[in-house]
This record gives C-alpha cells, structure tokens and sequence, in this order.
C-alpha cells in the first residue's frame, strides 16, 4: 500500500534491489545489462534470470519494479531494445519507462497490456507534449524533467492527464536530459545512445607539476591543487576560461535534495518521488530510502519529518545540497 | 547527383536590423533552396526580430526560397508554447525541434528537425506517420546511420548539416545570464554582446565551447565537404549551412553548392573555407563514428 507518495527507488543491482526495497521502497527501478538503458556502467544492472528473481521477490514484499529502456536505439540497432520491452513484459514487470519514439510505438504494439512510464529522457515538459506520448502510445506516467518551480508543477501536473513522477534526490544533470551530445562530443559515449555519460574509460587525471588535469577524452575539464578535493570531469560539471577567468559555467557540482518540501510536492498532486542513483552502491540507497521512507511515513502521520531528514545531507554529491529548482525554477 | 542547399536557423542572438540584413543578403546572392526562420533557443528573444519577419519572409520569397518556421528546442512556458501555435498556424513549412511542435501540427507535413531525436527506423517510421516529409539528422549521427535512415524511407528527404557550429546541449537555465551574474528573468538580453556566443575555452587556453543563452555549442566548426559526395550517395537530398556571425555566408554556400554538385574539389573547398574561418577548430568527428570535437582526416 502507498504511503503518502510513492517512493520510486533505484537498483542498480539485485542486492541493491533487496536493500530498497527492505529499508521501505514502494518501487524499485532497473534496468538490464546493457545499452538500453541510461545507467550502463560497468558491473551495473541485472540479466533476465536476475530481473525476474528480483521481480519476485518485490511482488512477494508486494512493491513494484519499473524496468528502464530508456535509451535511443542506433539505426539498425533496435533488435536488442525490443528484446528488452519483452524481457521485461516476460518477467512480469510492472511498468517499463521508456523515452523512444520508436520504441515506445513497439511496447504499445507488441504489449499493449504492459504499463509505459515516459523516462525523463524524453524531455517532456507540457501538456501538449506529454498528451502526444498519452494518446499515440498509452503512457500512465511522466517523469517530470527537474526544471520546474513547485507553483509551476502545481499549474501543470493537473493538466496531464497521467500520473507524474518527479526527482527528489540525487545527481543533478543541468541540461535538458535527452538532449545533450557534451559527452559524445568529448568522449565519442553518448547518455543517449550508449546510456552512459563521461564513462570512467574516457577519463583521464594527468600530474602536471603540483596540479592534477582532469580530461574527458582530449577535453581539458578541470584542474586541482595538491589540496583541493577533486570532482569528476563530467562536462556540465566543468572549469572553464569564461571572460578572463576561470569558472563553472553550468553548475557548481551540488546534490539535489527536495526532503524539506514533501508536503508541497504532494499538494502540487505529484503520484511519486524518484531516488536517483542506480550507480550507487547498498550502503547509499539503504540510507536514503529508509530518510525518506521515515519521512514519508511522518508526514503520512501527520508528523514532522525533520527528525529523518539529518542522514540524507551529509550523502549529497560533493557535501552541498540544493533546492534550486523547486524553490524559484530553473532558471 | 546534387542537393539542395539549406540555411538553418539563427540560434545567436543578433540586433534584429542585423538580422534583417543578413536575410536580405541571403534572399538576394545566396545560393540555397530553403531558409528556415524562428527563434529556437530562447522565445525571449523572438519579439525583437517579429516585426521583421513578415518583410524578410516576402524578400526570401521573392528570392525564389522556400521558407521555414523553426519551432523552440525546449517548450516548457508561455512563450514557447505561443510560438508554436503561431507556427501551427500560419502558412510555411515547419522545422519541428520538440514534439510539442509535431503534436501541435496534427498530420500535417513538417520537417522534423535536428533537435528532434531521430536515431533509428523505427522512430522514423513514427515520425513519417506522424507527418514528417524531411528529417534533419541530429547531430551525434554517423554516415551509416544516416545512410540507412535515408534508405529506409525514401519519400522522406534527408539532410545533413555540413557547415556551423554544432548544438551540443539545451538547458532551462541561462548560462549566459549567469556568466554575467544575472539571473534569467531580468537578462537584459546579455547574449546580445555575444553574437558568435560567449568563449568557454579550456583551462589551457584551447577552445571547447560557446555558450548562447541556453544552448552550448561547440567553439569549433563543423566542416563536411570532403563527406558530400558519400552523403548524396547515400540518399542526402539536402545540405545545411548554420550562419555564423562575421562568417561570409554567401561563400560558404556557394562553396558548398559547388562541392556537391560536383564542380569543385573538396581539398580547394577545404583550402577556401579556411581563409573564411581563420584559425577555429574543425570538426567531423561524429559524422565518423569518432568523440564530435574530432577531426577526422582521412574520409
């Protein structure tokens, strides 16, 4: 049963799926071992055998599991995503989140009785846009980009005519997700075809002097002192020369948590919360699930949940932690 | 075999006289087929130059141009949204970057443009059906991808960009603004100073990226004559050119018009166009199959 709003978990793993899943996921989200889906790193996601044994194990805990194929295919190449629509149609999973074109028309064909959530790679982001993905190929669910103010979700999710789902932990990407080609331009690896941006192969830290270089591919992203703490060279994430100086152009590197707004998002008439975070490791997810699980079940009490929320801070990418959109948009 | 030449649309933010003026050139001496118009990048911006656009429509026109109405690369506001409609509306071509603008036209033909995530068969086929008559390859595709999208639906035309500096990502928020300590909603329309973007060079010094506004793009060019002639016979009916500020635009078509039709060698075009860009970077890198920013000389 869900409490409050649904708590969207990531698994990156089967013990990671068991993890979330203990510590108090509604549902856990995954993906397979391979280019379909956003988070292809190594040693990451689950084969046939292992979804299903992880599909089991959370209808017998009765929570879900949301399959992400949320990829673009190659051309020549869609072979291997429609397998994947089947794998997870096969293995009983309870919703597939995808963001193609042609592979949602292909779920909507072949398995018109398997429920599609629109991957936040699809980048829609109105009511025109999401009813189009509603009317051609039967969405349930959007998963909102993270650009919106909290009035202006309150304005647009009543207009969707879907469940939405929105982000309220974890990485923050700064471009329009699905439609960034920084990574492939440095590094050839694109987040949109090969599910993976700024992969760990592609980068470089080289001494020079006192200082370290840090390079994504031939692309100079950032350099540290012997002291400074070091960030990795994710392209939205780097130094540059801009007018004279050097500087973040995009984004400082910070963390996105929405803890101390739960109540406003639920007001706005959002269906779930979504965890990112399939990269990271058991200890990570069993912490962040069981604060907000905690902080859910208050609210879902009528309590405060300030009293859960003190485990999340010090687990946010680089110790800093922001609000940004949700309080003034993105702007 | 030859193709059609195209002029994509402006994403820099110019004073719309300038705008104007570069148009009018355009539709007098320029050598392309199609110019596609509207605001992309920002709909703030779009104001400025709508005054104008009635006029410099008429003059492409009279030119013997087809003319296009681009769509913005992310709709999310008021204005976006307003700029769609107006598009939906009226009587050009639309260049469709977001599915906002495809849901909006309901069936009716469009051209699905290179913002629009076009990878494989089977998203084509959704966009065909959905109305599509030409697809602008989106950036990151390779030439055997591109070959076999072409192949795999040959009522529908197919265009490569082969000149300008390429879109890399979009962004809600304002990089511009921010570069200069403002915030989005009281820019003072900053990009303005910028006309061919704002530098984001390495730490080294080496260029990387130009920031417009919400887009980044990269500091280089993207050059592809060498590629013309296995572009149009692979199925290419349509070659892009990006204006670029203090860019001879008229040249670089005529350039290219004349590669693709075959009356020049793309090592002189090569050599011509150099004089054009001075020293920037080139880049072909993802029409190879190679990282964007790479220079792929062998082809």
């Amino acid at each position: 049963m869900i409490r409050y709003l649904e708590l969207v978990c990531p698994a990156g793993t089967p013990a990671a799926l068991r993890t979330a899943i203990e510590a108090g996921a509604d549902t856990v989200y995954c993906g397979l071992r391979d280019a379909t889906n956003a988070r292809n790193y190594p040693g990451l996601n689950f084969d046939a055998a292992e979804l299903a044994a992880g599909i089991r194990f959370a209808h017998d805990h009765r929570r879900q599991v949301l399959v992400a194929i949320n990829t673009f295919p190659p051309a020549g190449g869609s072979a291997l995503w429609h397998q994947a629509v089947d794998t997870a149609a096969d293995c009983g999973a309870d919703a597939v989140i995808l963001a193609d074109l042609g592979v949602l028309d292909y779920a909507a064909t072949r398995h018109p009785g398997l429920r599609r959530h629109l991957s936040v790679q699809a980048a829609a982001a109105n009511p025109a846009a999401i009813g189009f993905y509603r009317d051609r190929f039967g969405i349930r669910r959007v998963v909102l980009p993270r650009i919106f103010a909290l009035a202006e979700l309150a304005q647009l999710v009543p207009q969707l005519g879907v469940e939405s789902e929105v982000f309220a932990f974890g990485s923050l990407g700064t471009m329009v997700e699905g439609r960034c080609y920084l990574s492939s331009f440095m590094a050839g690896r694109s987040p949109s075809m090969d599910g993976v941006c700024a992969p760990a192969e592609c980068v470089r830290y080289d001494p020079e002097g006192p200082d370290l270089l840090a390079r994504l591919g031939t692309a100079l992203l950032n350099r540290f002192g012997p002291d400074a703490p070091r960030s990795y060279p994710t392209p939205c994430k780097a130094r540059l020369l801009t007018r004279g100086a050097e500087a973040y152009p995009f984004e400082e590197p910070v963390g996105l948590n929405a803890a101390a707004i739960l109540p406003e998002l639920k007001a706005a008439g959002v269906t779930a919360l979504k965890i990112e975070g399939r990269q990271r490791g058991r200890a990570y997810v069993g912490t962040v699930v069981a604060a907000f699980r905690a902080m859910l079940d208050a609210l879902d009490r009528g309590e405060d949940p300030d009293a859960h929320a003190g485990a999340l801070a010090a687990l946010a990418e680089g110790g800093q932690e922001t609000l940004s959109a949700y309080r003034k948009g993105w702007r | 075999m030859t193709a059609a030449i195209t002029l994509g649309p402006l994403f820099w933010h110019w004073p719309a006289e300038t705008r104007r003026d570069f148009y009018f050139r355009i539709a007098d001496e320029a050598p392309v087929a199609a110019v596609s118009l509207g605001e992309v990048v920002c709909a703030k911006r779009a104001p400025f130059f709508a005054p104008f656009l009635p006029e410099v429509t008429a003059r492409l026109r009279a030119g013997g141009k087809q003319v296009l109405l681009a769509t913005p690369a992310v709709v999310a506001g008021p204005g976006e949204l307003a700029a769609i409609a107006e598009a939906a509306a009226g009587g050009a071509l639309v260049e469709a970057n977001d599915i906002t603008a495809i849901a909006a036209l309901d069936g009716r033909r469009f051209v699905s443009g290179p913002l629009v995530n076009l990878f494989h068969e089977g998203t084509l086929d959704v966009l065909t059906r959905a109305g599509a008559c030409r697809f602008v390859a989106p950036v990151e595709l390779s030439r055997p991808a591109i070959a076999r999208l072409a192949a795999h639906a040959p009522d529908c035309d197919a265009e490569v960009t082969v000149f300008g500096r390429q879109p890399l990502a979009i962004a809600m928020r304002c990089y511009h603004a921010r570069a200069y300590g403002l915030h989005k909603d009281a820019c003072r329309f900053v990009c303005e100073r910028d006309p061919a973007g704002l530098q984001a060079d390495q730490l080294d010094g080496a260029p990387l990226l130009r920031i417009n506004g919400t887009q980044t793009l990269s500091a280089g060019y993207l050059v592809c004559l060498r590629e013309i002639a296995g572009l149009l016979a692979d199925g290419v009916t349509h070659l892009r050119l990006s204006p670029e500020h203090g860019m001879d635009m008229v040249a670089v078509a005529r350039l290219v018009g004349r590669v693709a039709a075959a009356a020049l060698d793309p090592a002189e075009a090569e050599a011509a166009l150099r004089a054009l860009t001075g020293p920037a970077p080139w880049h072909n890198g993802f029409l190879h199959a190679h990282p964007g920013m790479d220079w792929v000389a062998a082809a």
